[in-house]
């Protein structure tokens, strides 16, 4: 073997760093995650369940599945629909707006609740006349959700625009030369390339939506029952000093979060994209 | 016309301006035609309601409320010690994560795309994680790991580092959540160049070190850029893991975001969203940065 | 420079790219590596530069021995397929880049490439990006980079792979007069046969990890050793055949060939060029189609109990007089090669394509 003369073969210096940076990842990434995994399933899934039985925590994780789940499916359509018009259709303001869709991922997500629990909290005329029209919006599911959509906003738009633009006019051409109609087209030429981004996206706003915590401690108020979602539980039940009943939630939180990762993840390695 | 529209649309496909991209919209427009105008106008109008309710609103509310509040009083509640010393402690921490992830970022990535070792793939799995585990759990998993009964919590006594509820706890929550940012950057941006220019600067002669600081440094450097952009935004706007991890003690743990937090449990409002204007600004300024970087990134590419 | 290269492998997991090659380059050559894609000659090339580490065997430069050596150490000029050249430096500083890394002081580095940039017709460019620049010219600046330290050795990898036909016939050109100026030894990787025979002074055909031929241009085209080379240069038609003595019979039609294979089953080769046919009755073949194309025509002809061959001619050759598909010719064939009919697949023309 003579490996040394292999131009980019990497010297001693060079193992050594790599060294270096694998036990970094390691021990900042892998070695705490294992300890929550091990102390989570430490007292057998008996102990898990018997977590869970707190109807408490049954509820919060409950809130929290539903909750994102309905982002995640407005999140893939409503995202569609946007990178659509920011690809296609010539609007003013249309590089600003761009360039905002990016914000939620520059502004910490604490401000991001505060500013939605002001513009729907009751010091405005619209989050006044929305509870009083019986619909409020702070301290309510609906505000868990807008939460949700803010900090999830970019995920579908970033995923879908760059496959629109890269679809080549010429199968749009054909389609219609083809007599498809404007949905027959979408179906045919559109749908199928950006289908699967859309897809891997919205499971990743999913997975995002689940552990969630800065912008809905503030929008949510954190009622048992009502709006206590399961990271804000986790949370409480660190803070109480139960450790056990927190890591039971999120155990389960993380083995779903994870099983989401890796799905977009086999997704995205199929159609040759990256995530945002 | 149809020609000139095919033309237009191809030179687009890739668009290096914003020119460029104003530029192809006209004859989309006309292309597009042919989908009913209510149909258009609905969608765009959907669009419309979307961002504002989710985004353009809500940011417009932030501005009006520090308006009433008003300024002279949010500037008071600012200049307070506590006050001050959170967003300090918030720019330490932002500033010891943006070095120390342009380090890992780089090295790790080089490791990962032009090295092939056991693990590999491992790694750079374990490098994608903190994207995907809540801030909270990640605490929780710090405090399972140095916390009173923790694993490591013998070591720690032993040498009489104290991790729970100090600045050691604050920096590795925040190196947590930050890393993924540069390192999944650099190694998009090094996948993408291939190692044909190192190649070429080593037949010319050019030692191991030449060729990182003359060839690859120079070539990754607007995705390493956007990397460190993000890693900024996300490790200043960390709450959940420096909650959990700092505890929030007003003037010794508590960071720019918590001292929001705690600010409105305490009903000091004017504090609050002063601290929040002053961060969303920051991210505004931040996301500028982050659009000139894509913009370069592109512009860079052959 | 000399090379010497023995028993050079190289396999990436089951696949063997090279496979135990021996070959010496004579001080001032310019030679051709010759091959279908995937046939190991970039492997080959990138061996020589150190840009690869072989399995086993040795590389010898001037009877010094330079297989553990780094590429850096080789001083050895490489031009890359797609000439790899820094995005983010100018035409200058690209072509300076190698004795700016050695440390050469700054006056002699702009001498050296002002000297480089007339040598290859880039002067007034030297302050522009390699994204401004035409392929013709990144060719250019690429090789000029790569002889600006003064390589013993000038390596090119697929060298005008990348630019256009017109312009690749003049970078050819200009490559030999250059070669012939500078005089340093030359290797260069192509799959385009007309390309080898036109510029190098000797060429190795390469075949699936070997050198099939070493030879000069004329020795390739008159006398291929093996099929492969008989079917990679120039169009041929291959048919199954029987030799008795010199004569070979394939179907209706009858060869001599050169060549020594036994008697028995053969694979008659014959170049498209080197066979005639006119019209006659009964004949031996049937013309199928006529085809001009330029200043050439090809006929193609199914002959009896043989198959399909292919015919070329000058446009105004008398020859073609009356032939038009569905007459009947005869055939004669003026040159033609036999080889054992070992290889299991026929079809002619593929090879050439």
């Amino acid at each position: 073997m003579t490996s040394t003369a292999h131009a980019l073969a990497p010297n001693r210096a060079e193992r050594l760093v790599r060294s270096a940076v694998v036990l970094y990842i390691a021990l900042l990434v892998a070695v705490p995650l294992l300890a929550l995994l091990s102390f989570g399933l430490s007292g057998g899934t008996h102990a898990l369940v018997e977590a869970l039985r707190s109807p408490v925590a049954r509820s919060a994780l409950w809130l929290t599945v539903w909750t994102s789940s309905v982002v995640a499916v407005l999140n893939t359509l409503l995202g569609t629909a946007t990178a659509w018009v920011l690809v296609r259709y010539k609007l003013p303001g249309r590089a600003v707006l761009s360039a905002l869709i990016d914000l939620p991922l520059a502004i910490p997500t604490l401000v991001a609740g505060l500013m939605l629990a002001v513009l729907y909290g009751p010091l405005t005329w619209l989050g006044h006349g929305l509870e009083a029209r019986g619909m409020p919006i702070i301290f309510a599911p609906p505000g868990i959700v807008l939460a949700l959509m803010f900090v999830t906003l970019p995920f579908v738009i970033r995923a879908v625009e760059p496959v629109l633009l890269e679809i080549d006019p010429a199968e749009e051409e054909a389609a219609r030369i083809l007599g498809a109609g404007p949905l027959r087209t979408f179906q045919t030429v559109f749908l199928p390339a950006i289908g699967p981004a859309a897809l891997s996206a919205g499971i990743r706003s999913l997975g995002r939506a689940l552990g969630e915590f800065g912008a809905i401690v503030i929008v949510a108020g954190n009622i048992p029952f009502r709006t206590l979602t399961a990271p804000v539980y986790i949370f409480g039940e660190i803070e109480s000093g139960t450790p056990r009943a927190a890591a039971a939630v999120s155990v389960l939180l993380l083995l779903l979060a994870l099983a989401l990762h890796g799905l977009a993840g086999f997704i995205e390695r199929r159609i040759g994209a990256r995530h945002a | 016309m149809l020609e000139s529209v095919q033309q237009t649309q191809t030179a687009d496909v890739t668009p290096t301006t914003l020119a460029a991209v104003s530029a192809f919209a006209e004859p989309t427009h006309l292309r597009w035609a042919h989908l009913q105008p209510a149909g258009r106008a609905l969608l765009v109008a959907t669009v419309g309601l979307y961002v504002s309710a989710i985004l353009l609103g809500p940011l417009a509310a932030l501005g009006v409320e520090l308006a009433h509040v008003g300024l002279g009083a949010t500037l008071q509640a600012l200049a307070k010690p506590n006050a001050i010393a959170a967003l300090k402690m918030s720019l330490v921490l932002t500033a010891i994560s943006v070095v120390v992830n342009t380090v890992v970022g780089t090295l790790g990535a080089l490791a990962i795309v032009r090295q092939r070792f056991w693990g590999r793939a491992l790694v750079n799995a374990l490098a994608d994680l903190p994207l995907a585990v809540s801030p909270v759990m990640i605490g929780l998993a710090f405090i399972l790991l140095v916390g009173r009964d923790g694993w490591l919590a013998p070591v720690l006594d032993r040498i009489g580092l104290k991790v729970m509820f100090s600045f050691t706890g604050l920096v590795i929550a925040t190196l947590f959540v930050a890393l993924p940012y540069t390192l999944r950057e650099v190694v998009y941006v090094l996948e993408e160049l291939g190692t044909s220019e190192e190649e070429a600067a080593a037949t010319l002669g050019a030692s191991p070190w030449q060729v990182f600081w003359r060839v690859t440094l120079p070539n990754i450097r607007f995705g390493l850029g956007y990397g460190v952009l993000m890693a900024l935004a996300r490790s200043l706007g960390e709450f959940g893991a420096v909650l959990v991890l700092g505890g929030s003690i007003s003037g010794q743990t508590q960071t720019a975001t918590t001292f929001i937090h705690d600010a409105l449990e305490e009903r000091e409002t004017a504090g609050a969203y002063g601290m929040a204007v002053v961060l969303a600004l920051t991210s505004v300024v931040l996301l500028l940065g982050l659009e000139w970087a894509k913009r370069q990134k592109k512009v860079g590419r052959p | 420079m000399k090379i010497r290269v023995e028993h050079l492998s190289k396999r990436f997991g089951s696949f063997v790219a090279v496979d135990d090659v021996s070959f010496e380059v004579a001080d001032g050559s310019l030679v051709a590596l010759l091959g279908p894609s995937g046939s190991g000659k970039s492997t080959l090339l990138r061996i020589l530069a150190g840009l690869e580490s072989a399995d086993s065997g040795q590389v010898w430069f001037d009877d010094e021995s330079a297989t553990d050596l780094h590429t850096r150490m080789r001083g050895v000029g490489f031009v890359f397929q797609h000439y790899a050249l820094f995005r983010h430096l100018t035409v200058e500083r690209n072509i300076g880049f190698g004795l700016d890394v050695r440390g050469v002081d700054k006056a002699s580095v702009r001498r050296k490439v002002k000297e480089l940039l007339a040598l290859t017709g880039l002067s007034g460019l030297e302050d522009r990006y390699p994204s401004q620049l035409s392929g013709g010219q990144r060719q250019r600046v690429a090789l000029a980079r790569a002889l600006a330290p003064e390589p013993k050795l000038l390596l090119l990898d697929e060298p005008f792979g990348a630019v256009d036909a017109k312009v690749r016939e003049e970078l050819r050109q200009w490559l030999r007069r250059l070669h012939d100026e500078v005089g340093v030894t030359s290797i260069f990787v192509t799959h385009d046969q007309e390309e080898a025979f036109a510029v190098s002074d000797r060429v190795l055909v390469v075949h699936r990890g070997r050198i099939e031929q070493n030879g000069t241009p004329m020795e390739i085209l008159d006398n291929p050793a093996t099929e492969f080379v008989a079917r990679f240069v120039g169009e041929v038609n291959v048919l199954p055949a029987s030799l008795r003595g010199d004569t070979a019979h394939s179907g209706a039609l009858q060869a001599k060939v050169s060549g020594e294979v036994p008697a028995g089953l053969a694979h008659l080769v014959i170049r498209s060029y080197d066979l005639k046919l006119w019209r006659e009755d009964p004949g031996v073949a049937t013309v199928q189609r006529v085809v001009t194309f330029g200043d050439r025509v090809r006929v193609q002809a199914l002959v009896d109990g043989a198959g399909p061959i292919v015919a070329q001619f000058p446009r105004r050759s008398s020859l073609l007089k009356n032939i038009v598909p569905g007459s009947r010719v005869q055939i004669e064939v003026t040159t033609a090669r036999a080889y054992p009919a070992e290889t299991s697949s026929l079809h002619p023309m593929a090879a050439a394509q």
